[in-house]
């Protein structure tokens, strides 16, 4: 066992197997809440029959009927970058996490630069949808996928901004190195430390803007004019169809997942919970669990959103991110930093 | 490498020392889009996301029904009439049965009348509450489609129970109304009249309504986002409006206090008090506000009526082979939409010579062209949504 464990091959054929396994198959779980959550808040029953009970098996029937789907391909499409968009798409979505540490140990890989990679790999998913738009040869397509780059340009600086704070306050771009800091008494009333995450230490702004942000990036309502289904028909999903179609579907909720992760591990405190034992061993068993309930929290906040606001116009998209948060992120970060000094 | 690029690289040899051209692109919105309610095609010249010039192609649901009318009978076209604003079937048969009363000088029983009123205030009730909740999903929020539906289908139910349809009634017969449903040609000298419970359960379902109408204004309305997408968005000033024959709920949001209800005396709507709401500055909100408020005014309406409801006859005395003296009518209604009126010219014969259709659907879109034109494309959606038009109503 620890012959595989430590030669690197095998190693990272693990590694990119659990990658490769556990997204997709969150993914699902997280379009089942989707599907159930949005049904309930509507008042219906959402999906009830297919699996047997609640309809669980019911993302996974969509799936594989997507999969049976033909691959149609537009005529004048750009047939190489219509094809490979949506594994960029999927691609970006799957890098990002490689970082999120489940516990002080579990983690795919602990990079120095752990957030400054992620924000990085995720924003090469617009790179995708700009293919896509571009590739598809229909004027929608072409839109959303326009729409999609300047929203990038809009939401990756406020993104990055609210990140800096975190940075700061940590004094580490790691991930590993983030949490830990959390971990770490903030201060102490007599022997007793008190350990909070960063939301508690006065980075709220931080997490609203940053929760915003991602949710611009992921393109989900009141964010999601690249594909404005009653303006662009799907914008540049319009021509995609089958296991393509699939790709995007599972990348945006496989973004989900990633972007709640980096929330969760930044501001959330990650795998430690205030209260719960800090030794190794019990980190092992409680950290996934207390990160996927984190992130499952966030998700539903996501959803939450989704089916309560309409959408923004593009131009106050722009107006929202460059006169508010923008300005507010870097308020955040002198402010971190001038009492990061004082103290 | 196709003939086709070659030809765009020959272009772009020719263009390169003289500048990079930016032509306006064409984008045909429709006849299939999410947003246009059906089969209406907008032509727009769009640079970027800016509409320079839009071009309303209609007539993909044009059924000729001017034309069918022509060659049927009164009582078959009141089968017809129904389906011109499918949204609200059973007011579309108001004005064309009042045109017939008039022309052969019927005088219809008052329970009749008040049926009637009753009915459509129903109609225009569901009407609105479809109107209420797809405009919030045309701007992206879906939710609030399905707490509304809900409502409309009890409004919907309460139609069918009188009509025995949902959406299209059927139901008016020259003279009144027609027995209600369920009465058989075996039970002659029992006139089914409404059904049982039928006065507690419109008072039920009317309150229902109220309700649901406060719970979507805090839904809707006390979205920020959502006043953000409308306010001052789509403005149509009311001299504008008057121009454009634009009527109903899209003329009284911009300003212009005009009710056929209130002028007009083909229903009794003289009796009952209720207000004409008024929009201040013609915009996208003014025209989501002023059906809010006709639903509780309409509400209003019905509970009046139900409880004046008067007892008697349900049809005047017809004769069995409908033919109407030679004359020309035209009877308006305030429908959901608008103006509907029917102009009827009669030569004496069992059917109309012929029968124009004014629609209110028809005449509100004809002001795309100006409206739509330096507007975002978003904004072409909100505006189109606002409008709140029935292709079936704009090509008859």
């Amino acid at each position: 066992m620890s012959a595989i464990v430590d030669n690197f091959w095998w190693l990272l054929l693990i590694k990119v197997l659990v990658v490769a396994i556990f997204i997709p198959t969150f993914s699902l779980v997280l379009i089942f809440a989707e599907l159930k959550i949005s049904a309930h808040m509507q008042s219906r029953i959402g999906p009830y029959f297919a699996g047997g009970r609640w309809g669980w098996a019911q993302p996974l029937a969509d799936g594989l009927k997507f999969m049976q789907k033909e691959d149609l391909i537009p005529a004048d499409a750009d047939r190489p970058v219509f094809k490979i968009a949506p594994m960029i798409v999927l691609m970006g979505s799957l890098a990002v996490f490689v970082i999120v540490p489940f516990s002080p140990h579990l983690i795919v890989s602990d990079l120095d630069l752990g957030i400054f990679y992620a924000l990085a790999a995720g924003s090469i998913g617009t790179v995708g949808v700009l293919m896509a738009g571009w590739s598809s040869a229909n004027k929608y397509s072409l839109m959303g996928g326009l729409r999609a780059g300047a929203q990038l340009i809009a939401y990756e600086l406020p993104l990055v901004l609210a990140v800096v704070g975190v940075v700061i306050a940590a004094g580490t771009m790691s991930m590993g190195g983030i949490v830990a800091a959390q971990v770490e008494p903030w201060f102490h009333i007599g022997s007793f430390g008190v350990r909070l995450p960063f939301i508690f230490q006065g980075q709220v702004v931080g997490f609203v803007i940053f929760m915003m942000a991602s949710m611009a990036e992921l393109s989900r309502t009141p964010f999601d004019m690249p594909i404005a289904e009653s303006e662009l028909v799907m914008g540049y999903l319009t021509e995609y169809s089958g296991i393509r179609f699939t790709m995007f579907f599972l990348a945006e909720y496989a973004g989900m997942f990633s972007m709640s992760a980096i929330a969760a591990t930044l501001f959330l405190g990650g795998y430690y919970l205030p209260g719960l034992p800090i030794d190794d061993g019990a980190m092992y068993v409680l950290g996934p669990i207390v990160l996927i309930t984190k992130v499952l929290f966030l998700v539903f906040v996501m959803i939450w959103m989704r089916w309560t606001f309409p959408r923004l116009r593009e131009d106050q998209l722009q107006s929202m991110a460059w006169r508010w948060l923008i300005p507010l992120a870097l308020v955040n970060i002198a402010v971190t930093a001038t009492l990061k000094v004082v103290f | 490498m196709t003939d086709r690029h070659l030809l765009a690289m020959h272009h772009a040899e020719v263009s390169v020392s003289v500048e990079l051209e930016t032509p306006d692109v064409t984008l045909n919105l429709g006849p299939q889009h999410p947003s246009t309610h059906g089969v209406l095609r907008l032509i727009a010249k769009v640079d970027g996301e800016v509409i320079t010039e839009v071009d309303p192609v209609i007539g993909y649901m044009h059924r000729g029904y001017e034309k069918l009318a022509e060659v049927r009978t009164y009582p078959q076209i009141t089968a017809l009439v129904n389906r011109i604003d499918w949204v609200s079937g059973f007011a579309n048969e108001i004005p064309f049965m009042v045109a017939i009363e008039r022309l052969m000088g019927l005088e219809v029983p008052e329970r009749a009348r008040y049926i009637r009123l009753v009915l459509t205030e129903m109609a225009r009730i569901s009407s609105h509450l479809v109107f209420l909740s797809s405009y919030p999903l045309e701007l992206g929020a879906a939710t609030p489609l399905m707490h509304a539906l809900r409502e409309r289908e009890r409004v919907l139910d309460l139609i069918e129970g009188v009509t025995g349809g949902r959406f299209h009634p059927n139901f008016n017969r020259i003279g009144g109304v027609k027995p209600a449903a369920g009465a058989g040609s075996t039970q002659k000298k029992v006139i089914q009249d409404l059904p049982e419970g039928f006065l507690a359960q419109t008072r039920d379902a009317m309150t229902n309504v109220l309700s649901v109408c406060d719970d979507m204004e805090d839904l809707v309305v006390g979205n920020e986002i959502f006043v953000e997408r409308t306010k001052g968005v789509g403005l149509i000033p009311a001299d504008r409006a008057l121009e454009f024959g634009v009527s109903g709920p899209n003329l009284r949001a911009s300003g212009v206090g005009f009710d056929i209800r209130k002028t007009d005396d083909y229903l009794p709507y003289s009796r009952f008090e209720f207000d004409v709401p008024v929009g201040a500055n013609g915009d996208c909100f003014d025209r989501y506000m002023v059906r809010f408020e006709e639903i509780r005014q309409a509400a209003r309406i019905v509970i009046q009526a139900v409880d004046t409801m008067p007892s008697g006859e349900l049809q005047a005395k017809v004769p069995r082979v409908i033919k109407v003296p030679k004359g020309e009518v035209y009877v308006r209604a305030e429908n959901p939409k608008g103006e509907m009126g029917y102009h009827v010219v009669s030569e004496g014969g069992r059917g109309p010579y012929r029968l124009k259709i004014r629609s209110a659907s028809f005449s509100n879109i004809s002001i795309l062209p100006w409206l739509l034109e330096g507007q975002l494309v978003p904004d072409v959606i909100a505006i189109l949504g606002s409008l709140d038009f029935v292709l079936g109503d704009v090509d008859r």
